[in-house]
């Protein structure tokens, strides 16, 4: 028997080293999509069919010299990379990822598969990523570029609005499920209408889903909406001076942000752990296929589509998502109070 | 007891600092480290959605505007000398007023707080800290109860913004 408290340290350890270890999985599927998209081959010459190239990837970025511009502010062209590979670990604490289990009978109480259960948790995950907009607006601004900072206030300003559209669709969940907690929303979810189709949210708000999606697409800065970094105009864009491992940091982030984007829309619209054929324990494997599936639907969506104009991105964002999103709202709290949950 | 004092130091320490500091860009991250510790206190206080909700407002959305202004003036440096004496005594003395209201308010709030049998670093036992945790009955106080002061709130941003959007525009 283990004591509790070891296995939840080991929960803690186990989800560190997991984002981690997603973040390389990421990149090197990343490449070997882009690669089968674009008809050529990918990594595939570091281990067997390149599977060890991100590992040779950040071997070679630390191995780099790091470079500070001469007139970049000192402190925050350093805290800046921190801060923002901070928030992205910090944001998966709140992200339930399996039922609660007692490991196969190892320790006696139940634990849950999260961090942290917080009762307001889809709020923290929400004020973790707009504190996460604060790296990047500072890597911008610190690195005294003006490819660096137009990239960063390119950033802000998608991630500001976007947020909006986000928090919108997100608040239409919260209606239905009546909870903040993201335990109970997935909890909520169990079973299956006729014994056919699962109970999750995606039926019942599928222009949520759908806004929510192309918000999440826009708040992690990927294509279309990858404006901060288009590399035709702003070089790398906020990133553009960094090297070595402050760069390093920053390609994590942007990866764990989206595995965490892609596991709160699991737990949110596509149901978390819960599905047919596999028990409660084993739930998890529910979880990262569903979770999975998001993340190559990003990749895919990546190569396919070109990126927007910036004028066409704020226009969107403000004239098009955010009056669908709250129009969504507004009809699924009447909904919510006409019919009932 | 002890988060209370961690907290409440950082908060003082930053907000000195926001106040004492030279360069503008600074003053603004430091002005989030102390939203940070007010959140730090307000989960102290048993209330993680007013924490929550400080951290996505303040420090999320109003400071990045802030952030924001300072990046595009690019004010790197305050201008030297431009202290209090260069402002002139009108500007002093309206702060100064302000700050003694604001203490006298502080002073009343505390007080009664005490009287109610709270302490003064949290809220007491009789207070309705707990009722604040849930949001349902937060919401339900704002819409009934508050629902004025709500209303009137809202339409003074309003009221702002439109001030704002006339005072930028260009005369054709």
């Amino acid at each position: 028997m283990i004591p509790l408290y070891v296995a939840q340290i080991g929960v803690v350890v186990a989800v560190f080293v997991m984002l981690l270890l997603a973040a390389a999985v990421m990149v090197y599927s990343e490449r070997k999509v882009a690669g089968a998209i674009q008809q050529r081959y990918g990594p595939y010459l570091v281990g067997p069919k390149g599977a060890l190239q991100p590992f040779a990837d950040v071997i070679k970025l630390i191995l780099k010299e790091p470079l500070r511009p001469v007139a970049a502010d000192r402190v925050l062209y350093y805290v800046a990379p921190l801060l923002s590979a901070t928030a992205a670990f910090a944001a998966f604490a709140v992200v339930p990822f399996g039922a609660e289990t007692t490991l196969f009978g190892l320790i006696e109480e139940p634990i849950r598969l999260q961090v942290a259960d917080v009762n307001v948790a889809v709020l923290v995950i929400f004020a973790i990523t707009s504190i996460s907009v604060y790296g990047i607006v500072l890597a911008g601004w610190s690195s005294n570029s003006k490819y660096s900072l137009l990239g960063a206030l390119r950033s802000a300003s998608q991630m500001i609005s976007y947020e909006l559209s986000y928090g919108v669709s997100l608040a239409s969940v919260l209606i239905i499920a009546g909870s903040l907690s993201l335990t109970e929303i997935v909890d909520a979810q169990q079973g299956a209408w006729l014994g056919v189709l699962p109970r999750w949210n995606v039926f019942v708000q599928p222009v949520g889903f759908l806004v929510f999606m192309i918000a999440g697409v826009a708040e992690t800065n990927r294509a279309p909406f990858d404006l901060p970094e288009a590399e035709q105009e702003l070089v790398a864009g906020y990133h553009t001076e960094y090297s070595s491992t402050p760069f390093m940091m920053f390609f994590l982030a942007e990866y764990i942000n989206m595995v965490t984007a892609a596991a709160v829309a699991a737990n949110l619209f596509l149901g978390g752990w819960h599905g047919p054929f596999l028990p409660e324990s084993l739930g998890w494997i529910w979880f990262l296929a569903k979770t999975g599936a998001i993340l190559f639907f990003y990749i895919w969506m990546r190569w396919t589509l070109p990126r927007l104009r910036y004028d066409q991105l704020m226009q969107f964002g403000w004239k098009v998502l955010l009056p669908v999103a709250a129009l969504n709202l507004i009809l699924t709290a009447a909904g919510v109070i006409t019919v009932g949950r | 007891m002890l988060l209370f004092l961690l907290a409440a130091a950082v908060a003082v320490a930053a907000s000195l600092a926001v106040v004492l500091g030279h360069n503008p860009m600074h003053s603004v991250l430091l002005l989030i480290v102390s939203f940070a510790a007010l959140a730090a206190l307000y989960i102290g206080l048993d209330a993680p959605f007013a924490a929550v909700v400080q951290i996505i407002i303040y420090a999320g959305a109003i400071m990045v505007l802030f952030l924001f202004v300072v990046m595009l003036l690019n004010a790197h440096r305050e201008d030297e000398g431009a202290g209090g004496a260069a402002l002139g005594g009108r500007p002093l003395a309206a702060g100064a007023a302000l700050a003694i209201v604001l203490a006298a308010e502080l002073a009343w709030a505390v007080l009664r707080t005490r009287r109610a049998g709270g302490s003064w670093m949290g809220a007491g036992p009789e207070s309705d800290g707990a009722a604040l945790q849930s949001v349902r009955t937060l919401g339900g106080v704002l819409y009934s109860e508050y629902s004025l002061a709500f209303e009137v709130t809202s339409l003074l941003i309003i009221v702002a913004m439109v001030g704002a959007v006339v005072l930028a525009r260009r005369e054709s």
